[in-house]
């Protein structure tokens, strides 16, 4: 069953064309990457998907809806939250807060009844830190809970990242760059978690990466993108034999050489 | 010095020892006051003793009891001995009116990270509210009903003027809210001033406001048929109000909408990517830092029983940026200190050094140019403090501390909704 269907899309600024023609579909609870060289377009193609930019043309569609048109904070009640390749964390909130703010879509506690202290809004405060504290154990930062976000180590805050999102409890999970900077014994610590969020928390997961290890361990299918166009698509074994995606990441002439 | 050191240690494990010497320092400096009922300094004596307690080790209910006792029954009742007895109330007041003030627009500025600039508008729009229907001024232009209205009106128009002076942040807010950063402040700036020549100039072709000329002899508030005229009845009026904004601030500090506000102020985009609408957010720090503002407003207008478009000049809106900056953004305790420190320097200290000055140059033939006066240089001094802070102390005089969970309760609680989530998952396997 296709969760995320992306048809036709197109991204202009000005005259610079960032991304044309982007057909995708992306099956439910599969994880995908979205790979390419540096400027081939990859993250405007995630800031379209979550509204942070709207697309020129074409349409974007989750469970059949189209998402084109509708604000960020729409587009996360909808059922997509991400993360970001430069880091944007509430830096001077703590680690349970920036939790507790993934969580502010789903928590019923309004502000008048936190005046007049009733108390299912406690209960529901008291609930939510208690869950907070559970995803910050899932993503290895129970120790750091008090701790002022923008000073965690930057694994940490890519982790924290991910557990921001993940609160929010979405269907479709975008990473974007989740890796980078990580040393080889974070990276494999952060491919596990891929894999167990998939099974555990039943999201479909989709990856911008640039790490090719990452990519081909855990992906179920790959998309490359290069100036703006999808120029292959298909399972792991076929795009890293794929002619014009060498070409993208080496240039003319690679293949026959090597 | 070490020992002196772990002198001040002994004294910090122990709560006895905290108590008895907060009583001490509470009665000595009291006794002071009551010894020399016109020094300024004693008051201020006085005074301090709220800052120490706040930075004892004791429980937090106790400390909210100690400090509501001594600011509303021991402060007053030893100045009401002086004969600078309405002079000390006075600026009890103005402290409380501004400390309410300072704490609306640390919501904005502070939690929700939106400069504003003209913040003094909305006290503007909240003293009008009363000044306009508690004098004659209502009829005439209003076609029915009998102005001005009693003195008993006061405590629902403190209500209604939050309410207007909310519905005036969402007006200012709308449209504000496209730009971000300095233009931000700079429209913020142009709303305060628009407000100000607006109220300066509505006598024609109705006349609502009165102009220039401002609104006098506004009716002072009754409380069950007693006349308030006084400022030490103010104060108590001012306190309360004050009371209520620290409760509704720190309630909501750390709720729903105070989080959705910090993570506006931290990363708008990312704070949208969690699902927090950006427009209504902003809005509601808007509207509630308005209401605070409007509320004391009304007070202002009942003490003063004249208002006119003077008192709420762009150097207003300065002031009260001052007071949350010295004190500290998005810190609670740092906003009311600064804005305390701000009125105190500004209405006692200021005046009193002047004063001696003036002394000193009749007395010993020193002579002052009046233009150096103390007093003349406010503009001067609160520039210069504003610049030390910058360059020294950027997060104010109490930086703002996010509140602390208890992990080992947390930990606790999350073990045990496991244990009961594996039960009843069992118990449904079983059934």
């Amino acid at each position: 069953m296709n969760i995320l269907e992306v048809k036709h899309l197109t991204k202009e600024f000005g005259g610079l064309t960032a991304t044309s023609d982007i057909n995708m579909t992306i099956k439910k609870n599969s994880i995908t990457a979205v790979i390419g060289p540096n400027g081939a377009g990859k993250t405007t193609f995630f800031n379209m998907i979550t509204a942070v930019y709207h697309p020129t043309s074409g349409d974007i569609l989750l469970n059949g809806k189209s998402l084109v048109g509708l604000k960020p904070h729409q587009v996360s009640q909808f059922g997509i939250t991400r993360t970001f390749q430069n880091i944007r964390l509430f830096e001077n909130m703590t680690v349970l807060e920036n939790v507790l703010v993934g969580m502010h879509q789903n928590l019923k506690s309004h502000w008048i009844g936190t005046l007049l202290q009733l108390p299912h809004i406690r209960k529901i405060e008291e609930n939510a830190r208690t869950t907070a504290y559970d995803i910050l154990n899932y993503v290895g930062l129970e120790n750091y809970v008090n701790e002022n976000a923008g000073n965690l180590a930057y694994g940490a805050q890519r982790r924290l990242e991910i557990g921001r999102a993940i609160a929010a409890k979405p269907k479709v999970l975008l990473l974007d760059e989740p890796a980078a900077g990580m040393n080889p014994k974070e990276t494999e610590r952060l491919t596990n978690l891929i894999h167990d969020m998939r099974t555990k928390l039943d999201v479909t997961i989709i990856l911008i990466e640039h790490d090719m290890n990452l990519v081909m361990k855990i992906s179920d299918s790959i998309y490359v993108l290069d100036h703006g166009e999808l120029i292959a698509s298909g399972k792991p074994n076929e795009i890293r034999n794929n002619k014009k995606v060498i070409e993208a990441y080496l240039g003319k002439g690679a293949v026959s050489n090597g | 010095m070490t020992s002196l050191s772990a002198f001040f240690e002994k004294i910090a494990q122990s709560k006895k020892n905290q108590i008895i010497l907060f009583l001490t320092y509470v009665i000595v400096t009291g006794a002071g006051l009551f010894l020399l009922p016109d020094s300024t300094i004693a008051f201020l004596l006085l005074l301090f003793s709220i800052l120490i307690l706040y930075y004892l080790n004791l429980n937090l209910r106790a400390k909210w009891v100690t400090g509501i006792v001594i600011l509303a029954v021991v402060v007053p009742f030893i100045a009401s001995f002086s004969d600078s007895y309405q002079t000390y109330m006075e600026v009890g007041t103005l402290v409380g009116i501004y400390c309410a003030m300072a704490l609306g627009l640390n919501i904005v500025v502070g939690f929700a990270g939106l400069l504003d600039l003209g913040f003094i508008a909305f006290f503007a729009v909240g003293a009008y509210t009363y000044a306009i229907f508690a004098s004659d001024q209502a009829s005439k232009f209003m076609p029915f009903g009998h102005y001005p209205l009693s003195g008993g009106t006061f405590w629902i128009f403190i209500f209604i003027a939050a309410i207007v002076a909310a519905i005036f942040g969402i007006l200012l807010g709308v449209p504000v809210l496209r730009v971000r950063g300095d233009y931000l402040a700079i429209v913020t700036l142009g709303f305060g001033e628009i407000i100000r020549i607006l109220l300066n100039n509505m006598d024609h072709p109705i006349n609502i406001t009165n102009g220039s000329m401002g609104i006098a002899s506004i009716t002072p508030p009754s409380f069950f048929g007693i006349s308030i005229g006084s400022s030490n009845q103010f104060y108590y009026i001012a306190f309360a109000i004050f009371l209520l904004v620290i409760y509704v601030v720190r309630k909501l500090e750390y709720s729903k909408l105070g989080r959705a506000w910090k993570a506006v102020r931290d990363n708008e985009i990312a704070a949208q990517s969690m699902g927090i609408p950006l427009v209504k957010t902003k809005l509601a720090a808007f509207a509630i830092g308005a209401s605070f503002s409007g509320m004391m407003g009304v007070v202002f207008a009942a003490k003063q029983m004249f208002v006119d478009a003077t008192s709420f000049t762009y150097l207003e809106s300065t002031m009260v940026l001052v007071m949350v900056i010295l004190g500290g953004m998005g810190s609670v305790p740092g906003v009311i200190l600064g804005a305390a420190v701000v009125i105190i320097l500004r209405t006692q200290v200021l005046t009193n050094i002047s004063n001696w000055l003036s002394a000193m140059s009749s007395n010993y033939g020193i002579s002052i140019p009046p233009a150096l006066s103390p007093e003349k240089m406010q503009l001067l001094i609160f520039g210069i403090l504003l610049i030390v802070f910058a360059l020294y102390r950027t997060q104010g005089l109490i930086p703002h501390k996010n509140r602390k969970v208890d992990v080992a309760k947390l930990k606790k609680e999350s073990e045990q909704a496991a244990l009961t989530r594996k039960k009843t998952a069992s118990g449904g396997a079983d059934s």
